[in-house]
């Protein structure tokens, strides 16, 4: 098992930019005209799953953005995936 | 360092990357079939395409002295035509018999669609019954819980399938359990922006081990890095990996799986 400060020595710099980034984004956002949309609302609630405490963070935020149903779809009708699924309830 | 690239679409990409894979240590680079960035109009572009991949590549791979191999499929951004996929499909078995295929992939879905569906099963039996190995293709982003579920229960509702005898590829941290638990192999593949990171893939094998799992590039025409597997090589020492260890993940453990062809040569690994 790697020693926490030995972790922090190589990847701190890294997730503190990263983590900057992030705020960044979410300040372009709001600066931006328009409606916001089922994207920004899936990337807020996942930002959750970090306060979580919890072990598997990366996990969960990959879940807070997947399609929850089960069943197969009738027709494709696009090819490409968006990153958050439209039907989600976030709420 | 040596390593093996188990996931390369090296028709998209220049001879200098084979240079580069080469020099950073490659043995093998593997070439699923994929989807050209834009569906082809007939099967016999497919013809086409598996005649690249079975003629052409090898030969283009040779010159670096790298052994070649790939897979044959439709793959499943073009499977909502069933009766197109059903035409390449009838093509398949005249190229299962090349001696650089070492089965049928990378199968699996795109949208999780039931004409995806369809088609996956279809490509499941021809597999199941020519006893080719089983390379997997999970959805994009958030269509890939659903999807990797539904393609495990696919291919586990076939009894002449063996898990062992499946990777399942483009894994994350939400599947990367049901994959291993369920006993197939499971693929990382490495991208800047979607799928893995290389600290997420050695995050994923510190948390699940390093049996039954490999890294790849997915090198395309998108935006993906041929080096990427050695990269990660890399950062694995750099967060005090051993060599034993490291080699295990990205040479010893495509070996492992893909020798379950007979058409794969161990390579000398030098």
């Amino acid at each position: 098992m790697a020693d926490r400060k030995n972790i922090l020595d190589l990847y701190f710099l890294d997730a503190r930019a990263r983590l900057i980034d992030i705020a960044a984004f979410m300040d372009r956002v709001d600066r931006a005209d328009g409606e916001t949309d089922f994207r920004y609302d899936a990337f807020c609630e996942a930002l959750k799953a970090l306060e979580s405490g919890q072990p598997d963070r990366a996990g969960k935020v990959l879940l807070e953005f997947s399609d929850p149903s089960d069943e197969p779809i009738p027709k494709a009708t696009v090819k490409a995936a968006c990153g958050a699924c439209p039907d989600t309830n976030n709420g | 360092m040596r390593y093996i690239e188990p996931h390369g679409h090296m028709v998209s990409r220049t001879t200098d990357d084979y240079r580069a894979m080469a020099m950073a240590g490659c043995q093998a680079v593997c070439e699923p079939a994929f989807w050209a960035g834009f569906d082809r109009s007939s099967a016999q572009g497919f013809y086409d395409y598996f005649c690249q991949l079975t003629q052409h590549e090898p030969r283009r791979a040779s010159m670096f002295g790298l052994p070649h191999y790939t897979w044959l499929c439709i793959n499943p951004k073009e499977s909502e035509d069933i009766a197109l996929a059903e035409e390449v499909l009838a093509i398949i078995p005249e190229f299962m018999e090349s001696p650089n295929v070492l089965g049928i992939g990378e199968i699996g879905l795109n949208k999780n669609s039931r004409n995806e569906m369809t088609v996956l099963e279809k490509h499941v039996d021809l597999a199941g019954g020519n006893d080719q190995l089983i390379l997997v293709h999970t959805p994009h982003l958030e269509d890939k819980r659903k999807g990797t579920r539904l393609i495990l229960d696919v291919l586990k509702n076939d009894s002449r399938i063996q898990p062992e005898r499946c990777i399942i590829d483009h894994v994350e941290e939400h599947t990367v359990k049901m994959v291993l638990d369920d006993g197939f192999w499971a693929g990382m593949t490495l991208y800047p922006e979607t799928k893995c990171t290389a600290n997420r893939a050695i995050d994923i094998l510190e948390v699940y081990g390093n049996e039954r799992i490999w890294m790849n590039s997915a090198c395309d025409w998108g935006i993906s890095v041929p080096l990427a597997v050695p990269q990660a090589a890399q950062e694995m020492k750099r967060r005090g990996n051993d060599a034993q260890y490291i080699d295990k993940v990205v040479y010893q453990n495509p070996i492992e799986f893909m020798s379950q062809s007979s058409r794969f040569t161990k390579p000398e690994g030098l």
